[in-house]
């Protein structure tokens, strides 16, 4: 996979090809070498946790979109054993942009399922860039009904700029899909449990999206509207995405203040796209400590729980 | 100025339906097939085209008298007002574009709910008002209408929601998200009390409305000639970069792809609703 560079990332990416051609040199004693490296990789590791730091929305909108960000395939393939995807809506068709399955976390069969990207323009087109059609939305809610029939919590990974505004989706009811998907989860009596891995685009994102308990990766980002969309609408042109981007409130910090998630996953420094296992196990360690939480409920409980979460959103006075 | 002129002057000036300066004598001109009619025969057909049968828009309260009995609705929580927990500020900041909403409605949010009776029987009955900031739902529509549906449960009637929307309010960001979730969930309850809804699709419902509660009815019923879709229809055209099809989108599609039960004029909504009613008990 090739390495996508992002502008702010530019100080970062000068010293790792510094430390490349280091390694590649030859002649230098081994102890000037080592001494060289290290003080070039602690510089690194302070650079990427400087500027990840302080990453603006605008930013955090592009860590989110980074084209190498691990997607839910790469989540599924390390954090569970004995994925076998299952597709189709029964309906229609199978839709690629969500894909789902049963598999294993620590051996206890669970139903995984989550929006999918593409690695390059290929795999795109056939995940229509993660955005689902209603096929995606009514497969979500064969697989949300066999968990369960079944009794088996469900995780779920959400990325995905939005649900698809094609001629075909909304001839097929994108409306009916999302709003049947949503009444699906809010039924279930099993536990749930949502992470937001990058975009988590407005009702698109939201129709797989209701767990118990539901965290963000630290650089995700999640609202009603793209930037994109809000401005071209509020400010009626698009240019102004980057205020938008402020405005809409859309980090995983904002979000957390805001009580609609549960909890921030801290990324690599640098950010997920840097060390895949590091995020995976960071991302297991939460769905563990989530489940083994929630198991405690009896269903009905379970159920409650979820409507209670639910419930409490919204910011009004009386 | 002649007399077409001043005719047409007026014409313009009546255009928009609902304005309560509007002289019963005066004409207005159909927005969709031109012609002219007096506009106390506009209000007769219950703000529609005598000629064509268009739906103009009309407000919360006029679509809920179409339906209660005359005198009978009593509306309920409308203390509830928006915040602005995001501090949102576009060309207005948010607080601004509510305060000069409620100054417009007299209305504290995009909502009116409230018990009505139609034919003598009681039922839970809200709609919303376009007039107020495109009939966006923020988290005091989503809260009205869990209120609507919670109220409706503990006094075991049926619900009837008549959205008019422009989809989800922008300036509430993921809150307004949330009340997909939320009112969509609501209806969980409903349907385990073993109590109806009944959504009424008008002109337009579109975007998180439409993808929420308003496409989960028992019975999907859509106002002739209404806009109801997920994306809007310019969305789409800038996605695909291409123009869309004539009636695309239009409650008469939706009925042929199967999305809505039926397409009924505001003149057989009562009748239609009380005979729906006795099947849901
Ligand atoms: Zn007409």
């Amino acid at each position: 996979m090739s390495m996508t560079t992002l502008d702010f990332e530019a100080p970062i990416l000068e010293i790792e090809s510094r430390i490349d051609e280091i390694k590649n040199v030859s002649g230098l004693g081994a102890g000037e070498i080592d001494a060289e490296l290290k003080s070039l990789e602690d510089k690194l590791t302070k650079l990427k946790a400087n500027i990840y730091k302080k990453l603006t929305p605008p930013q955090k909108v592009l860590v989110a979109r980074h084209p190498n960000r691990p997607y839910t395939l790469d989540y599924i393939n390390s954090i569970f054993t004995d994925f076998v995807e299952l597709h189709g809506d029964r309906l229609y068709r199978d839709d690629p942009a969500i894909i789902c399955g049963t598999a294993k976390l620590n051996g206890d069969p669970v139903l995984v399922m989550g929006h999918q990207k593409g690695r390059n323009t290929k795999e795109n087109i056939h995940r229509n860039f993660g955005m689902a059609n209603p096929e995606g939305y009514r497969k979500a809610q064969r697989m949300f009904k066999m968990a369960e029939t079944f009794n088996r919590p469900i995780v779920t990974f959400v990325d995905t700029p939005g649900a698809y505004p094609g001629i075909g989706a909304e001839e097929r009811g994108q409306a009916e899909a999302i709003a049947k998907s949503l009444m699906v989860m809010a039924e279930l009596t099993v536990p749930m449990v949502t992470i937001i891995t990058g975009e988590g685009g407005s009702g698109g994102a939201l129709g797989i999206a209701m767990g118990n308990r539901v965290a963000m990766l630290e650089h995700s980002i999640y609202a009603v509207i793209s930037p994109e969309g809000c401005a071209s609408i509020l400010w009626k042109d698009p240019a102004y995405a980057g205020k938008a981007a402020e405005a809409l409130k859309l980090t995983a910090q904002d979000l957390k203040e805001q009580k609609i998630i549960d909890e921030i996953i801290s990324e690599p420094a640098g950010g997920a796209h840097r060390d895949y296992d590091l995020i995976s196990s960071r991302v297991k360690d939460f769905i563990l400590r989530a489940l083994s939480d929630l198991k405690k409920m009896d269903r009905e409980k379970i159920f409650e729980d979820r409507y209670q979460k639910f419930r409490a959103m919204g910011v009004f006075a009386e | 100025m002649g007399i077409r002129d001043f005719l047409s002057e007026k014409i313009q000036k009546v255009n928009v339906i609902g304005k309560k300066e509007i002289d019963e004598n005066l004409w207005m001109k159909c927005t969709s097939c031109g012609e002219v009619n007096y506009h106390r025969e506009v209000a007769k057909s219950l703000n529609t085209c005598p000629k064509c049968g268009k739906h103009f828009i009309i407000s919360a309260m006029e679509k809920i008298n179409i339906i209660v009995d005359k005198g009978s609705f009593q509306e309920i929580d409308s203390n509830l007002r928006s915040l602005d927990p995001l501090k949102f500020r576009d060309s207005k900041k948010y607080p601004d574009r509510v305060k000069a909403a409620i100054k417009k409605t007299k209305m504290n949010d995009a909502f009116l709910s409230g018990i009505g009776r139609i034919n003598g029987r009681p039922v839970h009955i809200g709609a919303y008002e376009f007039s107020f900031l495109g009939g966006s739902m923020g988290s005091v529509v989503g809260e009205k209408i869990v209120r609507l549906i919670e109220s409706a449960i503990d006094n075991n009637q049926h619900v009837i929601t008549l959205s008019c929307s422009g989809g989800a309010r922008m300036q509430e960001s993921i809150l307004s998200l949330m009340q997909m979730a939320k009112t969509s969930a609501a209806l969980v309850k409903l349907r385990k009390a073993g109590l109806a809804h009944i959504s009424m699709l008008t002109d337009p419902t579109t975007g998180g409305v439409t993808a929420s509660y308003a496409m989960l009815g028992d019975v999907n019923i859509a106002e002739p000639g209404s806009l109801i879709c997920f994306a809007g229809p310019r969305v789409i055209e800038q996605t695909i970069r291409q123009t869309l099809p004539e009636g695309f989108q239009r409650a008469e599609f939706l009925l042929e792809h199967g999305m809505v039960d039926m397409v009924l004029p505001r003149s057989e909504w009562k009748g239609t609703l009380s005979n729906l009613l006795d099947f849901f008990g």
